[in-house]
């Protein structure tokens, strides 16, 4: 016997391509054919933006139960159900929201002949210049005309010309003549970045994106408007002719630019880093970050990075094999106890890397640990002012209460002359305030870093180790949030990752012979830090867990949250 | 550019007529204030109405390119719009054009989508076409200026052109 399934008060009945599905009130259409694994095509929609509806893809077919004549019961389907009254026109599902007893047909003959007008539409002026189109393998337009598209042109006119290479921004080459005028792009300076310098001019076919002469796409966020451009039209000046994106492999991982820890995706191929960009995480980063954390991989192709372990014997820096630098390191390191040694860590390694570092500070007795502060300016969006990205890591494993204090002990111990070893991981002293004198005056100074810098050429032992994209580990951000790094290339030449270094430097110093992956490392660290406790290293996930209250909130999120609580957004 | 009180005042006037968040909506009425005073609107025309209504300039060029009825660079000193659609296309609007211009001595060869006036060498007369003028029973019709003229067949152009003499 068929049921009339009445609607809960927040869940209503919606029918998409013949099935029935519940789905909250005043969800858009197309995110509720999205739960119903029907994909409707799109090209101006975006969750993070509004919807104007003005690309016309998202046409599907409605329809609505009729309203019964007074008196008499709306006739039922076989599953219960008020029977759909289907809508002689097509609606977008993009900016209308469902409503009880709703129905949608994706895949209906008016649907699909919708989509072929779109598409042949928005083809009638676009080139054909897709073989050297950045865009090309990740582009929607191409990937729809698959889909949706005719197989052949019936346009015989001449294509109206529109501006091409076209420098918007430092970061931006725009080719008008690709553009779909879906207007994201104008949205998201709008909306998200409140830089509202792009807009249309012209009208008709002539219509055509542009900045004003006077202005500039340069916020630090332009090339969001890059990745959100679903055709070549914006293309990261960057990227640009470099990598036919399907031959990259792209790994999930963490921008270390600042605190904030915006998850990426970093494209690579054979060892080369190509792009970096945003990978949603609605507790971090929403779907965008900032133009310099994207830049930030050039450093690993910095031309000093150090490649081998190097002993330094008189004034030069010989080239020593691995076992040899490392015990050496550590006899050099052992012969200090207590005030004689000092460990300058950095608020950019990973939670592996500090553990590892405690416990060598702990076997090695060494007086001072500390890392180095790195502030600089943040904004109101993304950006942070402590550019370090695990400060909160360093803090609960190093049980540092006040982060880059106990530098003016180093200074001073080393002054007294009762500092005569230091090991310093990932810093270059004499870009924070130490200068050669002082570190003239040391016994013995081992450094870890990827980089051939000035401290290194001082360094009596120096042990090359990776970029924050040549390794794995784990970081926790500004608001409390453990988070993953992966490891997208390999690091240059017999350079390692740290946590291996000081992992050798650990055995070597303790004289253990225990063979350790990194997640061991991880393990151990759960039961030696409280706010690890319970967790596992594959736990942490792509999206990362909260371990701590830091009582810092993402100001760019919480505008999209109004803007989703106002139903401007989806989210 | 100079912005004359008198403009700054009706500029003003027209704002106020709107709440103001919605001071956006002035726009239009600038743009025509603006049009009015100089005959067409520059860069810095638009860069004025800009900071005026506190948007970006984009957001004015995108108006002032949208609407044919505005300019960009200046008309002659009669600026006349030949009507072209249908019922004055049928009714010749192409030869009246082509018979205004030469007697005003204009040459429209370098016209083009977003260059669409052109002016005579003395700078006396201007010319465009134009879509619909609403008097689709008279046709050909025409502006100069803010008068109205029908039926303007090419024998009647030297007539009509001589009233602004």
């Amino acid at each position: 016997m068929a049921v009339s399934k009445k609607s809960s008060e927040d869940l209503v009945n919606v029918q998409v391509d013949g099935h029935w599905i519940r789905v909250p009130k005043g969800t858009r259409m197309i995110e509720a054919c999205k739960q119903a694994a029907a994909e409707v095509p799109h090209y101006c929609y975006h969750p993070k933006l509004t919807s104007p509806g003005n690309c016309r893809m998202c046409l599907v077919e409605m329809g609505m139960p009729p309203r019964p004549t007074p008196g008499e019961e709306a006739e039922l389907d076989a599953e219960g159900h008020a029977k759909i009254n289907w809508m002689p026109r097509p609606v977008i599902a993009c900016a209308n929201t469902v409503a009880e007893g709703m129905g949608i047909r994706t895949q209906s003959l008016l649907a699909k002949e919708c989509r072929q007008g779109v598409m042949e539409f928005l083809l009638i002026n676009h080139p054909l210049d897709c073989p050297i189109c950045d865009q090309a393998g990740e582009c929607t337009l191409q990937e729809y005309s698959v889909e949706h598209g005719n197989g052949q042109s019936r346009f015989l006119e001449s294509k109206v010309k529109k501006p091409k290479n076209v420098d918007i921004g430092p970061r931006i080459r725009l080719d008008d003549e690709r553009c779909v005028l879906c207007s994201r792009c104008v949205r998201f300076s709008k909306e998200v970045v409140d830089d509202d310098v792009l807009g249309f001019v012209d009208r008709g076919s002539h219509n055509t994106l542009a900045v004003h002469p006077d202005r500039k796409l340069e916020n630090n966020y332009s090339l969001n408007t890059v990745d959100i451009c679903p055709v070549g039209a914006l293309t990261s000046n960057d990227f640009r002719f470099k990598m036919r994106v399907w031959f990259m492999r792209e790994t999930k991982s963490l921008c270390t630019g600042c605190a904030r820890g915006c998850n990426t995706l970093i494209g690579s191929r054979e060892g080369k880093i190509y792009r970096q960009g945003p990978r949603e995480n609605n507790k971090v980063n929403s779907a965008w970050m900032c133009d310099s954390g994207r830049m930030e991989y050039h450093r690993l192709e910095d031309p000093a990075r150090l490649t081998d372990p190097m002993i330094k014997r008189g004034r030069t820096h010989n080239v020593v094999d691995w076992t040899e630098a490392i015990c050496r390191a550590a006899k050099d390191l052992s012969r200090f106890k207590g005030d004689e040694l000092a460990i300058i860590a950095s608020g950019g390694m990973t939670n592996e890397e500090l553990y590892l570092t405690r416990t060598l500070a702990e076997s090695l007795e060494a007086g001072v640990v500390d890392v180095v502060k790195r502030s600089g300016s943040g904004d109101d969006y993304l950006s942070h002012s402590d550019k370090n990205p695990n400060v909160n890591g360093a803090r609960k494993i190093l049980k540092l209460r006040s982060p880059g204090s106990r530098l003016k002990l180093i200074h001073a111990g080393i002054a007294e002359g009762k500092i005569k070893a230091l090991l310093v991981l990932g810093e270059d002293l004499l870009d924070i305030g130490f200068s050669e004198e002082e570190l003239g005056g040391l016994k013995c100074m081992v450094l870890v870093h990827m980089i051939a810098n000035p401290t290194a050429k001082m360094s009596t032992v120096v042990l090359p180790g990776a970029g924050y994209a040549e390794k794995r580990g784990s970081m926790i951000n500004a608001t409390g949030r453990l988070q993953r790094l992966n490891k997208a290339i390999d690091s240059p030449g017999l350079s390692r990752e740290d946590w291996e270094i000081l992992q050798g430097l650990n055995r070597a110093v303790d004289g253990k012979d225990e063979v350790t992956e990194l997640v061991d490392v991880f393990g151990e660290m759960t039961s030696a830090v409280s706010i690890f406790k319970g967790l596992s290293f594959a736990g942490i996930g792509d999206l990362g867990v909260d371990v701590m209250d830091t009582g810092e909130s993402v100001p760019l999120l919480e505008r999209e949250a109004k803007r989703v609580r106002d139903g401007l957004i989806v989210g | 550019m100079e912005i004359p009180k008198e403009l700054e005042k009706s500029a003003d006037d027209a704002i106020g007529h709107y709440p103001p968040e919605e001071k956006r909506s002035a726009a239009l009425p600038l743009l025509h204030l603006v049009q009015q005073e100089f005959g067409f609107i520059n860069d810095d025309a638009i860069s004025w109405v800009a900071d005026k209504l506190a948007v970006e300039p984009i957001k004015i060029l995108e108006l002032v390119t949208f609407y044919p009825g505005f300019r960009q660079k200046a008309p002659g000193e009669y600026h006349i719009r030949v009507c072209r659609t249908l019922s004055c296309a049928m009714a010749g609007c192409h030869k009246t054009m082509e018979k205004i211009c030469e007697i005003a001595g204009i040459d429209r060869s370098k016209v083009s989508h977003h260059d669409p006036i052109a002016v005579s060498s003395d700078g006396k007369f201007s010319i465009e076409f134009a879509e619909c003028l609403a008097s689709c029973g008279t046709g050909p019709v025409c502006l100069v200026g803010d008068d109205f003229h029908e039926e303007v067949k090419p024998e009647n152009a030297k007539a009509l052109l001589q009233q602004y003499k």
